[in-house]
């Protein structure tokens, strides 16, 4: 499992020097039920193809941005950081 | 020792000798020599025994590949003799036979085992009885193996370094095809760098007579910036990631194209004693005879099923071995067979080996037509078989990243059939390595990986195609496809010489049910030694396709695996970094003897000496604690206060400047994440505190949410460029007191206030929190002066009797307060409530912060487990961890902390009970590993319950 991943600030780097911060998942704007606050919390899509997901530098620069990625063959489609997207 | 006359292309330098030792006696080499060329040069024959049968095994392929030659150099076993160059003094030393190689106790194996341990016998033999099994263990587990490595390595002897290479083409293989490919994308401009396990680029043309057209290729390869790394092993292709072992580094390499220009693999032929000393492939007698100048034999006998052997046969003559015939497995003669004859070598057309005979080496080979079963038998004495038995192309890298083969009926092989983009194959690999035709394939494949990265022009398009048909228009390779096995083999014919497993093994397999390449695999080990298929994959797979009537195609292959080259777990390992962090003080704790031990990532004064003293002196007089480790971020902005109150289940936009509160981190699933102190220094400046080990994920935690939510807050993480301090005692305040200008009077300087002071002239963030229990100043200030105030301070509080105090002290003074250690006292599913702090939860706040749905929720059931402190009168100490039993005797909670507290003359400790087990005077069980005590429960904090020393 390895490839690479472009930092909107820093490059591309070796996936390694990243931490995954799991997909983008939209927060519930007003007072959820009880079923939408644990979707929301423990529940993921897991989609097998392109998912929008968060990625920290951590090796680096320290940035949060999100990214753009095909699950079935890890091929990074966009990067950006949050809001551009 | 003897040699051949100086042979063209030689890689020894006779005018430099070495000497070095095998099994102690010393050996002479000349510079450039192999350990295995060398030694037989002195006329050693015998370089190993086998795995299992301890058979006597000479050199065999000189490339690397088989198994025969493995060694010990200087104690690290796994070394290929005949590829390892020799070194001055280099320790060499033979495995696997005792008490020699000449004399080896365990071939008995050989004589009588054969019965006793077929394939698979450790499934059916060595069971019963089952008391003896310990015995049938020891005695298999130290007849295994191949080498012993010292129990004990006290000091690593080398160090790998790692190293990334993004390139744009990565060649692997520096032989013909190989080195031309990395030149044609590299003038294109192409970043290549070119991988090859040899000590010299060149491949085959070294010792085939190419050696200068080598060397200029190696030449113009760097004039034209190829990085081209020798002695260098691919090991495996990892998504587009490939490691390349080289000494003491272990390149990553990721490269947008691939070429692989890996050659393919000279194969064996099965016959009755072919793995006897003598035998011979053709390439291991040429490289002998070519590169080493040493004669592999004086009367040889070549088998061939193509061209290669009848060239072997010619280059030996010309060096001056006799060679007393040439069995070729094809019918007809072929344009070179007319060459023997000139020589006056004897050609025998659709000839093979049926058997060699010899004990200790080959004495005689029997030679018959091929499939003719019992007539037309001749037995020539020699001492030296050469056998060639056709080419397995070197697919494995490329089936890693995707490629596909196919049988080919013709060539007797599995061939390439289908590349994944941005994968090339040049060379004998693709089956276009006839000697001319290597040049063009690697050309094509440098200039079709150079223009799929868009280098070159519309010219090379032409230029590819006319290279594409020349390759297209080319001769075939006239090869005969040898039989599975000659003749009907006894017990001897090997199918794999790493494993020891012969053509009958195969075939009982077989017979047994595992019929399946991938069973017979498992169940026999064929393939799954060192040489891992390069020289009994096909060999196999022809055994399997006679033994059940399949084709090879349905035969089919194993998957391939990485490593593809044998490589020291310590190359992976790589180097024993443990980085460890200290806090500025850190040498301060050293010089005062105190136990330093692990707390995480760090490396901290656990105690003084006296945990237990030390804590009686903070409530005595005064003690000081180095708290550098604490996560400390500055959250500023004109939005800082309300990113807190989002972030956090309490208020904090209205703290005031100048106060300190504390506050529990909750995920949005209401669970405690972390605690610490947030003070205010200015309207829009705050100071936060986290625990020791939570300081990164509160940092990743805050700046996610911030990039988020995008509001105009800076954050700087400053954990490592302040250290903190914890004086704390009831004579703190006199100490203190000395050292700075600064009102402390209890009216100004309140519990939970915090003032920026000079202390000692040292600027520091002076907070009144308590967390050990007693009155307290946890004093923040630069790293630079961590010393400088710690002996300030240790000094001024002398005539007190302060006394520094470490971990373990601090975890009895805090546990006396009940104040939690998150991750100690709470665990992933904890919430506020749970853990007895309702207080730090508001759920009245305007601002919707993370966790308030669900603690709203939380807060709305009856919680089933609380969070209490309790007391044990027998001075038992449970074990943290210890089981709480409820009404009926289930497990129901856990001691989370305890201690003996010296000052309360008491055992205290902490634990989740059942909710109705939570009321203060509770009886609790705890059940300790066999051990049951009864408890009683304190909601209060054991050490001044209402906080007036805090206060103070």
């Amino acid at each position: 499992m390895s490839f690479v991943l472009t930092c909107p600030h820093c490059g591309v780097r070796e996936v390694a020097d990243f931490a995954f911060g799991g997909e983008v998942t939209p927060r519930p704007q007003q007072t959820p039920s009880l079923r939408e606050l644990c979707e929301y919390n423990y529940f993921r899509h897991n989609v097998a193809g392109v998912q929008r997901e968060w990625w920290y530098h951590r090796s680096g620069c320290r940035a949060w941005f999100q990214a753009e990625r095909d699950t079935r063959t890890n091929e990074v489609v966009r990067v950006a950081l949050p809001g551009e997207l | 020792m003897t040699r051949l006359d100086p042979q063209p292309g030689e890689a020894i330098d006779r005018a430099k000798t070495i000497t070095f030792t095998f099994d102690g006696k010393p050996v002479s080499a000349f510079e450039g020599d192999t350990i295995g060329s060398a030694l037989y040069a002195e006329g050693r024959r015998i370089f190993s025994r086998s795995f299992k049968y301890h058979r006597r095994r000479g050199l065999m392929c000189c490339a690397g590949h088989c198994p025969n030659c493995l060694v010990a150099v200087d104690g690290a076993p796994g070394v290929r003799a005949c590829t390892e160059p020799a070194r001055q003094d280099a320790r060499v030393e033979h495995l696997n036979a005792s008490p020699s190689l000449e004399f080896d106790a365990m071939a008995v194996t050989d004589a009588v085992g054969g019965p006793f341990t077929p394939p698979g016998f450790y499934y059916k033999t060595f069971i019963r009885p089952r008391r003896l099994w310990p015995v049938y263990e020891w005695v298999l587990r130290h007849a295994a193996g191949l080498g012993r490595l010292p129990k004990a390595q006290p000091e690593r002897a080398w160090r790998t370094e790692y190293r990334r290479r993004h390139a744009d083409v990565l060649v692997v293989g520096g032989g013909h095809a190989g080195l031309t490919a990395a030149i044609a994308a590299a003038q294109l401009g192409a970043d290549v760098v070119l991988a090859d396990d040899g000590q010299e680029p060149g491949g085959r043309l070294l010792w085939e007579g190419g050696h200068d057209q080598a060397r200029e290729l190696a030449q113009r390869a760097h004039t034209v910036g190829v990085e081209v790394l020798s002695s260098a092993s691919v090991l495996g292709y990892f998504d587009g990631l490939v490691p390349i072992w080289q000494g003491d580094t272990l390149h990553q390499v990721r490269a947008a194209q691939h070429i692989f220009a890996t050659g393919a693999i000279e194969q064996p032929l099965v016959f009755e004693g072919n793995d006897l000393p003598g035998v011979m492939l053709s390439g291991g007698a040429r490289r002998l005879a070519s590169l080493y100048s040493v004669a592999p034999g004086s009367r040889a006998v070549i088998a061939t099923t193509s061209d290669r052997g009848i060239r072997a046969a010619l280059s030996l003559h010309d060096a001056g071995v006799q060679v007393l015939a040439v069995a070729d497995l094809r019918p007809s003669p072929s344009r070179a067979a007319e060459r023997l004859a000139s020589k006056r070598i004897e050609a025998l057309h659709g000839w093979s080996v049926i058997a060699a005979h010899g004990k200790h080496a080959v004495k005689s080979v029997v030679l018959g037509p091929v499939g003719v079963p019992g007539t037309g038998r001749r037995e020539l004495e020699c001492d030296l078989v050469v056998v060639s038995g056709g080419e397995a192309p070197a697919t494995s890298l490329i089936t890693q990243a995707g490629g596909r083969t196919r049988y080919d009926a013709d060539r007797g092989h599995f061939r390439l059939d289908g590349l994944p983009p941005g994968v090339w194959a040049a060379g004998e690999v693709a089956g276009e390595g006839a000697h001319q035709l290597s040049a063009v394939s690697g050309e094509l494949a440098g200039r079709s990986a150079a223009h799929a990265l868009g280098l070159g022009e519309d010219r090379s398009t032409t230029r590819r195609s006319e290279l594409r048909s020349r390759i297209d228009k080319r001769e075939p390779v006239v090869e005969a496809v040898p039989p599975a096995a000659a003749g009907q083999p006894g017990g001897k014919a090997f199918a794999c010489f790493c494993e020891d497993v012969t053509a009958k093994d195969i075939h009982r397999a077989v017979q047994e049910g595992y019929d399946s390449i991938e069973l017979c695999k498992r169940f026999t080990t064929v393939t799954m030694g060192p040489c891992q298929g390069r020289m009994c994959q096909l060999p196999a797979i022809r055994l399997m396709a006679s033994e059940t009537g399949q084709d090879l195609e349905t035969v089919g292959t194993t998957t391939a695996r990485p490593p593809w080259s044998t490589v020291p777990m310590g190359a992976l390992a790589g180097r024993p970094i443990e980085p460890a962090k200290r806090s500025a003080i850190h040498r301060r704790h050293r010089e005062l003897g105190a136990t330093i031990r692990w707390a995480g990532d760090w490396q901290r004064a656990y105690d003084y000496g006296d945990p237990e003293g030390e804590a009686v002196a903070v409530h005595a007089a005064a003690g000081l604690i180095d708290v550098s480790t604490l996560g400390k971020l500055l959250v500023r902005g004109p939005q800082a206060g309300m990113f807190l109150d989002r972030l956090y289940p309490n208020r904090l936009s209205n703290l005031a400047p100048g106060r300190v509160r504390y506050g529990v981190l909750t995920s949005d699933a209401g669970r405690i994440m972390d605690d610490g102190t947030i003070g205010r220094i200015d309207e829009q400046t705050f100071y936060v505190t986290t625990t020791s080990s939570g300081a990164g994920a509160v940092e990743q935690w805050f700046s996610w949410w911030l990039a988020d939510w995008r509001l105009d807050v800076h954050l700087s993480d400053v954990t490592q460029a302040l250290c903190a301090v914890n004086l704390a005692g009831p004579r703190a305040r006199d100490i203190l007191a000395r050292l700075t200008d600064e009102d402390l009077a209890p009216e100004t300087f309140t519990y939970l206030d915090a003032r920026q002071a000079r202390v000692a002239g040292v600027p520091c963030l002076l907070l009144r929190i308590g967390f050990v229990g007693e009155l307290g100043y946890e004093i923040h200030f630069p790293a630079a002066y961590g010393e400088d105030l710690w002996d300030a301070i240790l000094a001024a509080g002398a005539p007190e009797g302060i006394r520094p105090f470490g971990l373990e002290p601090q975890r009895i003074l805090r546990l006396q307060k009940q104040h939690i250690i998150v991750g100690q006292d709470t665990d992933s599913e904890s919430t506020p409530y749970g853990a007895g702090m309702p207080w730090a939860v508001k759920l009245d706040k305007d601002e919707a912060f993370i966790g308030k749905w669900a603690l709203a929720r939380v807060a709305e059931e009856p919680a089933q487990t609380a969070l209490v402190g309790f007391t044990l009168q027998n001075g038992y100490v449970p074990t943290e961890g210890a089981v709480i039993l409820d009404e009926r005797g289930v497990a129901a909670g856990q001691v989370t902390s305890a201690r003996r507290s010296r000052q309360l003359d008491r055992v205290i400790g902490m634990a989740w009970v059942p909710a109705t087990l939570a009321n203060p005077g509770d009886a609790i069980t705890i059940a300790d590993n066999g051990t049951r005590v009864v408890g009683s429960v304190v909601t209060d904090p054991f050490h001044d319950p209402q906080g007036e020393l805090l206060r103070s």
